[in-house]
């Protein structure tokens, strides 16, 4: 027998029969306290299971990952703040660093710009949802998938021979000289060309959002500036811009962080050659090099960049509950 | 509430005041055909050589295959399947998936009920740690488990387990941690919505609350565990990063998709054809999903996103 057909009962019918079991084997045990303290017990006993994954998968790790972070490569001893000195030290990680600031400022100033302008565009046509499903379908495919097409689309061959990618041989109709998008780091060229997959992903997760914020703006309101003279950027400038500005927040807070955990794309186009390391990619290769007292240090790195956007979100949260 | 209980909040119809007079209609319209091309034009053009010979797609480029003689087959396909692995891959990737989509969501929406529905000590405080862990970079947490599954050993019947890592089980409870913050945050949004009355008039009947959430919350809340099983598919089926790490080199033989694409982009360099071929087979799911379930997708994402 194929080990697979057991590996397909346990994931088809195992693992529901176990959770469900669980939540009917509470009230078999609820049954054996006195009336008085099930309602006590029984909340507790509905937030165990989440409770016991948020503590072993985050809470727990991420203590173990900033300890570890003050001790050596082989967790034999405490070395203080060496990791993070080889950190500040190194030109790989300061490279990794640089290219992290890159991908949060223009991802999020791409995706957000864009997103707005192709929200506003379709919804002056009527094929806007077929125009939206366009720009959104990228989000639903891997970034490894998008690694794959976006790698055809930059591929090169040397001046004088046939260029088979779409970038190369448009640029040639025009006249210009096939250019190593990927390989090419002058003024950080590759790095750029890493940061417009990503964005060819993201801007339709900008856009369906900023859209969704866009149709409760009132017709009557534009409809009114209009008739009062305003032109087109006028109404835009002074009425939706403003509008849209807590939208545009929540969205930016979402691609910042998208930027900052940047990954696969790099991996799987680059591997961070040629000056496109980012930090997330770096600290993988550090797991995969057995130096986990570095890797330690370069996640905390990362998780200390993403702690303001945390309490960020916290305050939201509170601020929208207030008024629940 | 958020705007996942809101029902049409996306697809209002365009109404026609929306549309200035006197704007340049021809200048929106070729805008958006531009951008929508640039959307399309990559996408298509590996899908095209997907289908193409090797000798074909050094000589010229893919949109040479627009016009005859075409000379398209399926052969790429068959070999990606077959000898590269892809097909393996394929399997894997949906027995990683399919416990991680089903245990957080379950796990998850007990937890709402709990957070909606029934009162205890800490509810607000505990609701805002797992609003705050909604954001943990996944980074900081891989050491410190790669270190707990490799003291994990099952010898248990024909199980015979040294360490987790490398095992399907291992992705499995790694995605319910990962997915969890998420999956808890907006269902709650969702039940805590839910009117009160029925519950009560529940409770009244004499229903225990297992049966008030089997038969009342689950059912109620499909909008939102619909959303949420399309994310999560989409976010396991697409990743790569947890796979890599918890069973990457381990156990190549339990590879999912992303990780033997990943691998064949290094071992074939420029075939584009078969990378093409296997990358069109690993988009054909979530795609299909997406497409069939785009409107409880987009919902969820404006729910999610907007109210933070």
């Amino acid at each position: 027998m194929d080990p697979r057909i057991g590996t397909a009962l346990i994931v088809l019918v195992g693992v529901p029969a176990v959770l469900i079991g669980y939540i009917y084997g509470t009230e078999l045990l609820l049954r054996t306290l006195p009336e008085r303290l099930k309602p006590k017990v029984r909340p507790w006993l509905w937030l165990l299971p989440a409770l016991a994954f948020l503590f072993v998968f985050l809470i727990y790790p991420t203590i173990g990952t900033i300890i570890r972070s003050f001790r050596d490569k082989l967790d034999e001893s405490f070395v203080g703040f060496a990791n993070y000195q080889q950190f500040a030290s190194s030109d790989v990680t300061l490279t990794a660093l640089r290219n992290n600031i890159l991908w949060v400022i223009f991802l999020t100033l791409f995706c957000v710009g864009v997103g707005m302008l192709i929200a506003i565009l379709v919804d002056r046509v009527r094929y806007e949802s077929f125009a939206k499903g366009v720009i959104f379908l990228p989000l639903a495919i891997s970034a490894v998938a998008a690694g794959v097409i976006w790698k055809f689309m930059f591929d090169y061959q040397p001046p004088g021979q046939p260029q088979t990618g779409t970038m190369n041989a448009f640029i040639g109709l025009l006249g210009v000289a096939p250019v190593p998008w990927l390989q090419n780091d002058t003024l950080a060229l590759n790095t750029f060309a890493l940061i417009g997959v990503m964005a060819w992903m993201w801007t339709g997760f900008a856009m369906v959002i900023i859209s969704a914020s866009l149709k409760s703006i009132s017709a009557e309101l534009l409809e009114a500036a209009r008739v009062d003279g305003a032109n087109e950027w006028q109404v835009f400038r002074g009425i939706v811009f403003p509008l849209l500005l807590p939208t545009i927040a929540v969205v930016s807070t979402t691609m910042i962080i998208t930027a900052l955990k940047a990954f696969d794309v790099v991996y799987t186009m680059t591997g961070g050659n040629f000056n496109t390391d980012v930090v997330a990619n770096l600290m993988y290769k550090q797991i995969s090099f057995g130096d986990f007292g570095f890797a330690s240090a370069i996640a905390v790195v990362l998780l200390l960049a993403i702690i303001p956007i945390m309490l960020v979100n916290v305050r939201r949260f509170q601020a929208q509950e207030a008024i629940r | 509430m958020t705007a996942v209980a809101r029902p049409g909040a996306i697809a209002a119809p365009v109404a026609t005041s929306r549309i200035p007079r006197g704007f340049g209609r021809i200048g929106v319209h070729a805008g958006v055909i531009i951008l929508m091309a640039i959307w399309l034009i990559p996408t298509i053009g590996l899908l095209v050589n997907s289908f193409r010979s090797e000798q074909d797609v050094s000589a010229s480029g893919w949109w040479s295959a627009l016009f005859p003689p075409w000379n398209l087959s399926l052969d790429n396909y068959a070999s990606v399947l077959g000898e590269q692995g892809i097909g393996d891959a394929f399997v894997n990737s949906l027995f990683i998936t399919i416990p991680s989509v089903i245990i957080p969501i379950l796990v998850a929406a007990f937890a709402a009920y709990a957070f909606s529905w029934m009162s205890f000590p800490g509810r607000n405080l505990l609701f805002v740690a797992v609003v705050g862990l909604l954001v943990v970079p996944l980074q900081t947490t891989f050491i410190p488990i790669l270190k707990l599954y490799a003291g994990i050993s099952i010898h248990f019947g024909p199980v015979n387990i040294d360490t987790l890592n490398g095992e399907f089980l291992a992705v499995w409870l790694a995605h319910t941690g990962y997915g969890l913050p998420f999956a808890i945050y907006l269902l709650r949004n969702f039940m805590g919505g839910l009117p009160k009355e029925v519950f009560e008039s529940a409770a009244i009947d004499g229903a225990s609350p297992v049966v008030a959430f089997l038969r009342l919350a689950l059912p109620m809340s499909v909008p939102a565990i619909a959303a949420l099983v399309i994310f999560q598919f989409l976010f396991v089926w697409n990743d790569l990063l947890v796979a890599l790490v918890y069973i990457g080199s381990t156990n190549a033989a339990n590879s999912p998709l992303t990780i033997s694409i990943a691998n064949l982009v290094t071992s074939l360099g420029g075939n584009w054809q078969l990378l093409g071929a296997a990358a069109f087979m690993s988009m054909a799911l979530p795609l299909l999903v997406f497409a069939s379930l785009q409107r409880y997708f987009v919902r969820g994402i404006t729910g999610g996103a907007v109210k933070g």
